[in-house]
């Protein structure tokens, strides 16, 4: 198995190369969806302390709204979509012209949009990836929970802990221009994934 | 409540706490946080691990803290040298919640009840009585472990504190 904590510098930069590809294809599927543009930031391929891999989304204790999916197929990994509480807000009136209280629950139409949300950009990521690399890549269903920012992506790097006390994550950052909309999207590779995806794009290790 | 007293536990970490300080790890998803609590030295430790069992270790060498069946061990010693007594050692866990639960998922994603299940298990090997446990459902939790009281104060977003 390809050991992540010893990739090359070219290594990473492949990975980033993903990130762009998949990020830049979802960027465009959730500009669609809000018919406004989006601005992406360039992709960031870390190799972080398991302490430190809700950082960018302001902490393990942060309460944020994330859409989980388990990607299968070839290469398989976990992807988030992660924003908070303000974002989706900002999502709701846009998309059903409803003003929310940030401490009610979901309901149920807001909560299959939020879902849906998830699909739109878990979907236009892969299949832009699954293109580039010929890999089936298979979106879950969406699930999408409201909690605390450290265990919604450790549940994403479980596997690492065999090997480690690292994981590899490519991530991305949306913005609209107003900033009413502020997400950050996460592609965690299977450790295993990391061979099939090189190997796919022809980087042999 | 994050005075100079209070000790942090990290991810797959452990630490032991006396004269009132406070051990405290946060973000507890499908990994389990396992006190151990000797209540006449006022010796407190806590274990934040992440996997059941590190037969599936793959790292060498191996973070002992990160598994149920090696954190333990090496939380009870160290509890042991600073002069507590086995027989008087109690535990207390929360967490090993499952997170997201998608149909049709495989074993490595029922991580959190199989964290609760081995934790029990051990404790029950090392002849620690669980005195009470908060574990399970679909949310985080931080924790907080008194050394003095043994009570171990438990947050989560949609249910706020509570103690056990």
């Amino acid at each position: 198995m390809a050991n992540f904590n010893r990739f090359e510098a070219f290594e990473l930069d492949v990975l980033k190369e993903v990130g762009n590809i998949g990020a830049g294809n979802a960027a465009t599927a959730l500009s669609t969806l809000l018919n406004k543009p989006i601005d992406m930031a360039v992709p960031s391929v870390r190799i972080v302390p398991f302490e430190e891999v809700a950082e960018k989304v302001g902490g393990p204790e942060k309460v944020v709204v994330a859409v989980f999916l388990r990607v299968d197929g070839d290469a398989p990994g976990n992807m988030f979509f992660i924003m908070q509480e303000h974002s989706v807000n900002g999502l709701m009136q846009q998309l059903l012209n409803i003003d929310r209280n940030e401490n009610e629950p979901y309901s149920d139409l807001e909560h299959s949009t939020l879902c849906e949300i998830g699909n739109i950009l878990a979907g236009s990521y892969l299949s832009a990836l699954a293109d580039f690399t010929n890999l089936s890549l298979l979106p879950s269903v969406p699930a999408v929970v409201k909690d605390m920012a450290g265990p919604i992506l450790s549940y994403g790097i479980i596997q690492y802990g065999e090997m480690g006390d690292t994981a590899l994550l490519i991530e991305t950052q949306f913005i609209e221009d107003n900033k009413s909309l502020d997400g950050h999207f996460f592609l965690i590779p299977d450790p295993a994934s990391f061979e099939i995806l090189f190997k796919s794009l022809g980087v042999g290790q | 409540m994050s005075s100079d007293l209070t000790i942090k536990v990290g991810m797959a970490d452990l630490n032991i706490a006396s004269d009132g300080e406070i051990l405290k790890t946060t973000g507890l998803g499908s990994c389990v946080g396992i006190t151990l609590f000797d209540p006449k030295k006022h010796l407190a430790g806590m274990a934040h691990i992440m996997l059941p069992s590190s037969s599936i270790a793959r790292e060498v060498p191996i973070n002992v803290a990160k598994y149920a069946d090696t954190a333990i061990p090496s939380l009870i010693e160290k509890l042991l040298a600073k002069g507590a007594t086995m027989s008087a050692l109690q535990a207390k866990i929360a967490g090993g919640s499952q997170m997201f639960s998608l149909p049709g998922q495989t074993d490595t994603l029922r991580i959190g009840p199989r964290n609760v299940e081995s934790s029990i298990q051990l404790l029950q090997e090392y002849k620690i009585p669980l005195l009470s446990s908060d574990t399970g459902g679909n949310y985080g939790r931080t924790i907080e472990f008194n050394s003095t009281s043994g009570i171990l104060s438990i947050r989560s977003v949609q249910f706020g504190t509570k103690e056990i």
